[in-house]
């Protein structure tokens, strides 16, 4: 045993890769399960795809509430008369193997006609080519990243739907990304920007669609940088950005860690504010962070507190008591979950009342033309799958909450 | 080099945290050879039981007086639980292969992760833990928050007590005995003092796994009073590190655990802030890379020195 060290070593990478993936998903949801009661009654499922536990499990139980709550209101309503929804909603641990596993899961259910999820973009890469295959809908409230509609070439304007199944109620990075530079150079007033992403698909994109909002418009980038999304202690970087100089700080990636580096950035004298997208607009992200007030979030939609499409979605969600809350995509995912419904509603109109063979195929075509109003705002999908509603909000901690400061729709 | 004060500052810090924890794999190993891979989850017990003597307080209780309370909280449940672990986990495994204790210790680090998930409330996602009001201090042109004094106080002074506990206490002897090969003591032919080295082994095992937990718990009051969080998960992560950092200064060495702590945080900080500014490498810099860089290192140390910065020789058993 003279390499004892190199061995120990061994085995800690090991051990560490076998800790990594043995934390495999799991699920104590309870929701959703409302009884086929007449006999008569068709009962179709709904599949659900979100983290449910780790550090995005606030932004995931939001999203698992507000699903069971479109499918509790369209059978209390009896929206498609004759059929009965359920929620299946599984856990990805924002993992995009588990996300996989769940969609490979989900599909070999028979009675599953469309899912809703993922809430992170690099899983839905992992779950679209499953939904493609076995031909069912997966309609995300939460993806932002434009290749997953448009392919990778959409900067050069060369867009081209990758999935015909899938779909989104969220509006993309370009879009978000873009919003942000615009807002950053024209109303923050900011000069430089010191931009940081997460390496994780969403925050690369959005990182990089704000960097080129914000030259094109005339800014100037003071330095780049990337974190390790599980990496709480960015003291290291902090201290370039510091000497960078930089008016505003830009993070690419989610609160669990955007809260730290927030606070660490203001720990040691930076006075420029931290921005970043929707996966830092979240209540834990304040929580988390005691110098969180003057930092800004970009998030699509307008708020939904602001809508008066939206009262009945909060007085439903208060009234059916759930123990969180529905967070940044509550709304979204609503929507996304009522439009599943509104194109089994569309077939089964056509087809007698009744449910018709191949269900999960033409819901996937009655997609394409659904239109109604939901929590939102107008829902309908465009050519590529996208939404059709670029809506996007800033917003600014003011008082330990989040304050809207200006919402626009963004046209590319 | 710019901004070099602070970042030496930086690595230092987080170094110590690296550390404290590494002497919990240090002194477990030196004594059992056994590498404890719950112990990171020690660590995290230790901050959530600081933090339910924080939430147990009553509001608006000065942190500065709460502290020792927390502190007492986190070692209470980080050593009742490393005890148990120790007794129900670990003993009954004493003389099967090293394989199985160290599965089992990979096992405990899971359940223990999942069971703080479960049942700790609202565990799920990150939970506030307080901190230090009040602007950050300036030490020799370096920025040093509140909570980051704590752990610069902490750090030495529990290193220092582990050290004189093992080298002068009736306890520590029997620890250091026990790590010295046991079975030549059976050899010796006297059954007696087979009975008592038994004794000693596993009373001194015992102590050793409950001092070092209640130093992992030092720790996560410092992670908590620095992050302003604590979470399920943070043991896994930073017991990596604290893990490397032991074999680093040379496992079974309490000052070597601390020096390859400090060795890895400043590392780290030098290979986020510098390594881009070499011409031609400004690929493998930043923050992506830190890791990347640490561990280079470590095999370089490796290489040069097997037994780790500060380890001994040891003669190796069969």
């Amino acid at each position: 045993m003279r390499h004892r060290p190199l061995l120990l070593l061994t085995t800690a990478l090991t051990a560490g890769a076998l800790t990594l993936s043995a934390c495999g998903s799991r699920d104590d949801d309870k929701g959703g399960d409302n009884g086929d009661t007449g006999g008569k009654k068709t009962t179709v499922v709904i599949g659900l795809d979100a983290p449910l536990t780790g550090d995005l499990s606030a932004l995931g139980q939001g999203i698992k509430n507000s699903a069971h709550l479109a499918v509790t209101n369209a059978n209390k309503s009896n929206e498609v008369p004759g059929v009965t929804f359920e929620l299946s909603a599984l856990d990805d641990q924002a993992q995009p193997t588990s996300g996989q596993q769940n969609a490979t899961k989900l599909a070999g259910d028979k009675k599953v006609v469309g899912i809703v999820g993922p809430l992170n973009s690099s899983v839905a890469q992992s779950m679209q080519q499953v939904a493609q295959s076995n031909t069912v809908a997966l309609i995300s409230p939460a993806n932002t990243t434009p290749d997953l509609t448009q392919g990778k070439d959409w900067k050069q304007d060369r867009r081209k739907r990758q999935f015909s199944t899938y779909f989104r109620t969220a509006t993309t990075d370009e879009v978000q990304g873009a919003f942000g530079g615009k807002y950053a150079h024209d109303q923050i007033k900011a000069k430089t920007a010191y931009v940081i992403d997460d390496q994780k698909t969403y925050g690369v994109g959005l990182a990089a669609a704000f960097s080129t909002q914000f030259t094109s418009l005339g800014g100037k980038i003071a330095g780049t940088e990337h974190v390790n999304p599980e990496d709480r202690d960015f003291k290291a970087i902090v201290s370039k950005a510091k000497s960078s100089g930089a008016d505003l700080v830009f993070y690419g990636g989610e609160y669990p860690a955007a809260a730290p580096l927030s606070q660490q950035l203001k720990e040691s004298g930076v006075k420029a504010p931290l921005m970043g997208g929707d996966g830092m607009y979240s209540a834990d992200y304040i929580k988390l962070n005691k110098k969180s007030a003057g930092d800004y979030a970009t998030s699509v939609g307008k708020p939904v507190e602001q809508l008066d499409s939206a009262k009945k979605f909060i007085d439903d969600y208060k009234a059916a008591g759930y123990k969180d809350r529905y967070e940044a995509y509550g709304g979204s995912t609503y929507d996304a979950t009522w439009a599943i419904i509104q194109a089994v509603k569309a077939i089964v109109a056509d087809n007698g009342g009744k449910l018709p063979d191949g269900a999960r195929a033409k819901v996937v075509e009655a997609l394409n033309k659904v239109k109604f109003d939901g929590v939102t705002g107008t829902v309908s999908f465009d050519k590529y799958g996208d939404t059709t509603n670029t809506m996007i909000t800033a917003y600014q901690v003011d008082g330990n909450v989040w304050k809207a400061r200006h919402s626009a729709e963004f046209k590319r | 080099m710019h901004e070099l004060p602070q970042q030496l500052a930086n690595g230092l810090i987080l170094g110590a945290m690296y550390g404290l924890i590494a002497i919990g794999y240090t002194m477990v190993y030196g004594i059992v050879q056994l590498i404890n891979f719950a112990h990171g989850e020690i660590f995290m017990v230790g901050g959530f039981g600081a933090l339910t003597v924080h939430l147990a307080l009553p509001d608006g209780t000065a942190l500065l007086l709460a502290l020792p309370l927390m502190i007492l909280g986190g070692i209470a449940a980080a050593v009742a639980i490393a005890v148990a672990a120790e007794r129900f986990a670990y003993r009954p495994l004493r003389g099967a292969p090293r394989l199985a204790p160290l599965i089992t210790a990979i096992g405990l680090s899971i359940a223990l992760q999942q069971a703080v998930w479960k049942w700790y409330p609202d565990a799920k996602k990150a939970r506030v833990f307080p901190q230090f009001k009040g602007e950050s201090l300036k030490i020799l042109g370096a920025t040093v928050q509140r909570g980051e004094v704590f752990l610069l106080i902490a750090a030495p002074l529990c290193m220092l007590a582990l050290g004189l506990f093992v080298a002068r206490t009736r306890t520590g002897r029997g620890m250091q005995a026990t790590a010295q090969d046991p079975d030549t003591a059976k050899l010796m032919g006297i059954n007696t003092d087979r009975i008592i080295v038994i004794a000693f082994a596993i009373g001194a095992t015992f102590a050793a796994v409950a001092a070092v937990a209640a130093v992992a718990a030092v720790a996560a009051v410092a992670h908590g009073l620095k992050y302003g969080q604590v979470d399920f998960r943070m043991g896994f992560i930073t017991g990596l590190k604290a893990f490397t950092a032991a074999v680093l200064g040379g496992i079974g060495n309490i000052y070597g655990a601390m020096l390859g702590g400090v060795v890895l945080g400043v590392a780290e900080a030098l290979a986020t802030g510098y390594i881009e500014e070499i011409p031609g490498m400004s690929q493998f810099g930043g923050g992506s890379w830190k890791d990347v860089w640490a561990f280079v290192l470590l095999i370089l140390v490796l290489l040069l020195r097997p037994q780790g910065l500060l380890g001994e020789r040891v003669a190796d058993r069969a």
